[in-house]
């Protein structure tokens, strides 16, 4: 009978036990800067802030099919908000600020190259990236008359508690885009974008919105991230590595379920963030190694991997069972 | 005067290069579907090796595409014939194809990425072939390698266009290109057709690579920013359309030397995007597209 109740409590209260596991994250996440250094510290600061561009990446390009190379661009703009508004704004005005900046510009891109095909807009989220580097790289030159700026850094386990509710406000955020009606509709875009339009969906609006709705939460996630560079310049704000990185993490995480980007997030954030630079090198190959191998083995990535098991190893059981049962009847 | 005349001249030698590393990107897309974000890696592995082989063989960099070439050739063939066939035939709907084909590209492009640097690692090697200087019209001086790269360039990207339409193999690639079940249905092997395009592609970026090394330098870091030149001049001249990429290339190529030459060099990408962004507004599939 008590065997019973817990598988009940797997199936029936699913949500709870969901619920229960985020706290428990959550205090985790508090309590760390209790008994943790200050270099532990900024390793989980980086981590969540890979979550929260994964999880808002996979948000748009993976519901939508648009792939979009952009996260490093309005993650750019987020830093470089930081490191002009640092002496006249307070910090949390700033990340409103950087993450509304991301939106406006977002926006744009989305208005002018969305109504295209899939792969122009690929292209020009690519471009976008180098082309606000240059920008900004242009402009710092010639009216600032500087290569790079200085940050002031902010305590550590602060940044990690802003990081941490930004992560929450961003998870939560896009648990509820997606099963709003704007989800279901960006779902119907990624399924059949021509059907959909002809199910009375504006597909040229949802698609703009919801890609500009990502984009604040990557412009706030590098606000946030600022403080821990001290010093940046063009080419360290705009690394193309922070467009790359969370596709590869939401990748071999899993596009499916919002966890499976946070996932993928957690394990390469701490491999990116802790190998050394020679290691890094190495790293980096079997990274594309393994991406390629996940893209062609498991599309749903590794979380995708359990239900497959579950349904093997749950045949293997049940024949097991069976076996054992058929046993029994044979001794009685 | 003279001055945005000599930049112009400049400009359409360097244009022939970009437009033949379009030229294979253009090929992979408009044939393969599959958009191949590690395009400029193939280029850098085309630099890296002709500067080692005339480095410690003392092979003539003329001559290192014919050893180059093949092996470029080869592991892009291998590359479509395995992995994206795969992906081809696991993916529910082409549109998830180019998606996960563009995904898997990136895998590529770190794994090529890497090893290089792990070979190479991340000196600038100048290139010293060729660098007499010979007389132009108006007093101008050219460097001879600058003249002949743009010359094979040239050469190439006439030769690969006379293949594709009028040879019976040319032929093939366009059914394939338009309509793949179909044409293989009418007897064309669509599968070895998809990897032999792949190959060229590679092998043109390979050649693009060695005319690189020749006339500005060879770096294992090179491959982004040609990726993201092949990129543009490629959305500008057509997808998927060859001779419009070899255009769209020396356009770009002219762009490029004007804007350095007369405001500031680090403006060139931003000024390419500008004109991109006016052009899809105006013509959505390109100077040369079709739809």
């Amino acid at each position: 009978v008590k065997k019973m109740d817990i598988t009940r409590l797997f199936t029936t209260h699913r949500k709870l036990l969901l619920v229960g596991f985020l706290i428990l994250l959550i205090v985790f996440v508090v309590t760390f800067p209790l008994y943790n250094g200050t270099y532990r510290t900024s390793v989980l600061t980086t981590i969540l802030m890979y979550v929260i561009l994964a999880v808002s990446w996979t948000m748009f390009s993976s519901t939508t099919g648009y792939m979009s190379l952009a996260p490093a661009a309005f993650f750019g703009i987020g830093i470089y908000s930081m490191a002009l508004l640092q002496d006249y704004l307070p910090f949390p005005v700033i990340i409103v600020v950087g993450g509304l900046i991301s939106f406006a510009l977002a926006l744009l891109l989305g208005l002018v190259t969305l109504r295209l095909r899939g792969i122009y807009f690929t292209i020009f989220s690519f471009g976008l990236v180098v082309f606000i580097m240059n920008i900004v790289n242009y402009v710092e030159a010639t009216v600032a008359g500087t290569h790079g700026r200085y940050l002031l850094l902010l305590d550590r386990t602060m940044l990690l508690y802003v990081m941490l509710g930004l992560a929450v406000v961003t998870v939560l955020a896009i648990y509820f885009i997606r099963r709003s009606r704007l989800g279901l509709a960006m779902q119907s875009i990624g399924g059949n974008e021509e059907a959909a339009e002809h199910m009375g969906i504006n597909t040229n609006i949802v698609k703009v919105l919801t890609f500009a709705i990502s984009a604040i939460f990557m412009g706030a996630a590098g606000v946030v991230t600022a403080p821990s560079l001290i010093y940046v310049n063009p080419s360290i704000a705009f690394s193309l590595t922070y467009s790359f990185l969370p596709i590869l993490m939401a990748v071999f995480g899993g596009m499916g379920q919002l966890y499976g980007p946070a996932l993928g997030a957690v394990v390469f954030g701490y491999l990116a963030k802790t190998l050394r630079a020679q290691l890094l090198t190495y790293f980096m190959i079997v990274f594309g190694i393994l991406l390629v191998v996940v893209i062609v083995f498991l599309p749903n990535g590794i979380v995708g991997l359990v239900p497959m098991l579950q349904s093997k190893l749950g045949g293997v059981i049940a024949r097991l069972r069976k076996g054992s049962q058929g046993e029994q009847h044979a001794n009685t | 005067m003279e001055r945005i005349l000599s930049l112009i001249i400049v400009g359409i030698l360097m244009g022939g290069l970009y437009g033949l590393m379009a030229m294979g990107l253009s090929l992979q897309y408009g044939v393969c579907r599959v958009l191949n974000i590690a395009h400029g890696e193939f280029v850098m592995l085309g630099a890296m090796l002709t500067f080692f082989l005339s480095f410690s063989l003392g092979i003539n960099p003329l001559v290192a595409p014919a050893i180059i070439g093949p092996l470029l050739f080869g592991l892009g063939f291998l590359l479509q014939t395995t992995l994206f066939r795969g992906l081809k035939a696991r993916a529910p709907s082409p549109a998830a194809f180019e998606g996960s084909a563009l995904l898997a590209a990136f895998g590529v492009l770190y794994i090529i990425q890497y090893l290089a640097r792990v070979r190479w690692g991340t000196l600038l090697l100048p290139s010293t072939y060729l660098t007499d200087s010979v007389p132009f019209i108006g007093g101008m001086n050219l460097s001879l390698n600058q003249i002949v790269s743009f010359a094979i360039a040239v050469a190439l990207g006439i030769a690969v266009y006379l293949f594709l339409t009028r040879s019976r193999l040319g032929r093939a690639i366009r059914a394939t290109a338009e309509d793949q079940a179909t044409a293989g249905l009418m007897g064309v092997n669509t599968n070895m057709i998809l990897g032999f395009c792949f190959g060229l592609g590679a092998l043109l970026a390979g050649i693009a690579g060695t005319l690189i090394s020749m006339r500005i330098y060879a770096n294992t870091g090179i491959g982004f920013s040609n990726t993201v030149i092949a990129l543009i001049v490629v959305t500008l001249g057509g997808l998927g359309s060859v001779p419009g990429s070899f255009i769209a290339g020396i356009i770009i190529g002219i762009v490029s030397m004007l804007v350095t030459g007369l405001w500031e060099s680090v403006l060139t990408v931003p000024v390419y995007y500008g004109i991109l962004m006016v052009l899809l507004l105006a013509r959505p599939a390109g100077i040369f597209g079709k739809k």
